[in-house]
């Protein structure tokens, strides 16, 4: 496809949440009012100094940030090329990168008076960052989650319990990731008058992939600063594990008018691409779904198709729309990798570096694990480490378990 | 351009009498019970039929009319077959107007061009698609007005009079007034309520507006209806023929009957209501 590069990668969306033909606001009539005053309230946040303020105070004493850039001296040393940096996002409270985004949202929330969140989660770590942040500022919260999830991501439904959430199991469609987004919506369709949608990634209705983006690209911002500063330039490559690509946009935005910064996203590939996946980009096509335009897994009459992966944070069938974009105009390179390559993955950082990563980033990882080898030693390779593995250690415990026997 | 729509509005206002609209999924619980059910529908009352489009992911609907797609999507249904449904409906009964109902994704795919064109011929007269608001307009609304299809818009209670005229710009057919902030089958709104949105609506359009989401009863039909142009009841009849199936989902002898019997009796609560003062 011939598309005509743009002067800057980074000025999207246009005003009507449009990045080329992707993005959008595809939503039922009763939302379209509530979506335009989000709209509205964001951009005045923006441009609210004190909103800034507020918010840094909170990623600073409560969140834990900076997130450090950690140089992994032995897994360089063991793959022997590039040299890798690992942005510990999985250090933040609440385990994962999600925080920063629930941050922003809830503050928001509080902006327009809305006194009742709603999530949709995945693997539970959006989930438990939307829950941590409702009991933080006494709202009431209620996750949705796939009753497929609820299983495999026991951990996460106990902490969300814990924290005041009222977690329902979703039982429709394929009772995942996608399904529960399907019953968010439809919540929010019935409690407008005072719910607040809390989106965890980057899709969706104009404008969440954009205020997603948006908060997490402190970890972009950061990553630049850090590398500034250990290594006195810019960063080679930058690495990211994408389900709906919230952890992924907030590393890469910040550098996508660099040039000279290579970039991937690792999909999901599940069983692999030719059998039950998760990788919108690289088995799927542009449809609509949940409020906006995307790569999306589907048959030939436009039904979503069921995603897989090992990984419940990435078992959606579509991404992010400026996603969609970065991979017409080829600014970013999109990767996938398997269940199995994501679990060696997993198990080589646990042992060499004392870090158990999420299933999620340890997709990235195993990208890594391909690309380091090929670069020279002076390449330098910031992956992001999204999400701690706390919450997988049963899940995977089992599969070893099984696998061994 | 006058569609089957206008008409059907024109003649039922002429004998002061509000609109009896039903909505079914099509192919449920398969293809051929479904044109047999929808086929009965006008003898028994219907005015106008709505005809939902199969879809994995409908995010406005209940758990009723979740279920009545996958149903209908596990006997095989497609876009193409719903309009070879309507083609089939069409060999009989030139007059009654049929409304698609869906979600954008499956029309997307299909091609736009090539879906209004062939929903025309298949004898389609309206579409109302939950998730293209009129600030998406482009994609599907304007091309099927160009095509000579009615692009029926949904007004909501969260509709403000700021925003109605934006609603109402490019609709055409008729309103569709959602009565609830909610899902399909989720409870009734009353009827003050209704008859103050409804008269809301009219102030800025000389449309006929129809009443929808929660109408269950000939009761309720009947209060709706006074009050409005139109009643619409979906969830009601899906619940209906869904009793009627076998414990594998199947359709049974008493099918076609448990819905055309639910029709009559709801068309006879509109029926007896007076149409609303204009």
């Amino acid at each position: 496809m011939n598309i005509a590069k743009p002067n800057s990668y980074r000025s999207g969306p246009d005003e009507r949440g449009h990045f080329g033909i992707f993005g959008g606001r595809f939503v039922a009539e009763t939302l379209m009012p509530l979506i335009l005053d989000l709209e509205k309230a964001y951009t005045a946040a923006k441009a609210d100094p004190a909103f800034q303020a507020e918010m840094n105070g909170y990623l600073k004493n409560y969140v834990g940030r900076p997130s450090p850039l950690y140089f992994a001296e032995r897994l360089t040393e063991h793959l022997g090329g590039a040299k890798i940096y690992l942005k510990r996002e999985e250090l933040n409270h609440t385990g994962s990168h999600k925080v920063n985004n629930v941050l922003g949202q809830i503050m928001l929330a509080r902006r327009i008076s809305k006194k009742r969140i709603i999530a949709e989660t995945g693997a539970g770590q959006h989930g438990v960052a939307t829950a941590t942040l409702c009991a933080r500022f006494g709202l009431e919260c209620v996750v949705y989650m796939g009753a497929v999830d609820v299983e495999r991501q026991q951990p996460n439904v106990i902490r969300m319990e814990m924290l005041g959430a009222k977690v329902v199991p979703v039982q429709s469609g394929t009772r995942t990731l996608k399904d529960a987004m399907n019953e968010a919506l439809r919540d929010w369709v019935t409690n407008v008058h005072n719910t607040f949608y809390c989106i965890g990634t980057v899709a969706g209705p104009h404008p969440y992939p954009t205020l997603v983006r948006d908060f997490q690209s402190v970890i972009g911002n950061e990553t630049r600063a850090q590398m500034q500063e250990i290594e006195g330039r810019l960063p080679d490559s930058l690495v990211a594990c994408i389900g709906g690509g919230s952890n992924a946009m907030g590393l890469f935005h910040p550098f996508l008018d660099d040039p000279s910064v290579e970039i991937f996203g690792v999909e999901a590939a599940g069983h692999g691409l030719t059998q039950l996946h998760a990788a919108s980009i690289a088995g799927g096509r542009p449809g609509v779904l949940h409020g906006n335009r995307t790569y999306l897994l589907m048959d030939a009459d436009g039904q979503i198709q069921d995603a897989h992966s090992i990984s419940a944070g990435l078992d959606y069938p579509g991404i992010g729309p400026e996603h969609s974009w970065l991979h017409e105009v080829g600014r970013v390179n999109y990767l996938s990798a398997t269940d199995d390559e994501a679990l060696a993955a997993f198990q080589l950082l646990s042992k060499l570096e004392g870090i158990i990563p999420a299933l999620e980033p340890a997709h990235a990882i195993a990208k890594v694990m391909e690309l380091a080898p090929k670069r020279p030693r002076d390449h330098l390779m910031v992956v992001n480490l999204s999400g701690r593995g706390d919450k997988d250690v049963p899940q995977v415990g089992d599969i070893l378990r099984g696998k061994s026997k | 351009m006058t569609t089957r729509i206008d008409t059907r509005f024109a003649e039922l206002a002429k004998q002061g009498r509000s609109a009896f609209v039903t909505f079914l999924m099509a192919g449920d619980p398969d293809p051929a019970t479904s044109l047999e059910i929808i086929k009965a529908l006008p003898k028994s009352g219907a005015d106008v039929i709505e005809i939902g489009m199969p879809f994995t992911d409908p995010m406005a609907d209940g758990p009723s009319i979740q279920a009545a797609g996958l149903r209908a999507l596990k006997a095989g249904m497609t876009l193409k077959k719903t309009l070879e449904l309507v083609r089939g409906f069409r060999k009989d009964d030139n007059a009654t107007p049929i409304v698609l109902m869906g979600y954008y994704n499956p029309i997307y795919i299909y091609g736009v061009d090539k879906f209004l064109a062939d929903a025309k011929s298949a004898g389609v007269d309206g579409l109302i698609i939950v998730d293209l608001p009129p600030e998406e307009d482009d994609e599907l609304c304007l091309p099927a007005m160009k095509a000579g299809l009615n692009f029926i818009r949904l007004a909501t209670p969260t509709t403000d009079d700021k925003r109605l005229p934006a609603v109402l710009a490019n609709t055409s057919g008729f309103v569709y007034y959602v009565s609830i902030t909610g899902i399909t089958g989720a409870a009734a709104a009353d009827s003050t309520a209704v008859s103050e949105a409804v008269a809301r609506i009219k102030r800025h359009t000389k449309l006929p507006v129809c009443v929808g989401f929660g109408i269950r009863t000939p009761e309720t039909a009947r209060a709706i209806a006074s009050h409005a142009n139109g009643a619409v009841v979906g969830t009601a009849l899906v619940d209906a023929l869904k009793n009627s199936l076998d414990a594998e989902g199947r359709a049974t002898a008493k099918t076609v009957n448990a819905v055309a019997e639910l029709t009559a009796a709801l068309a006879q609560g509109v029926k007896g209501a007076q149409q609303a003062a204009e």
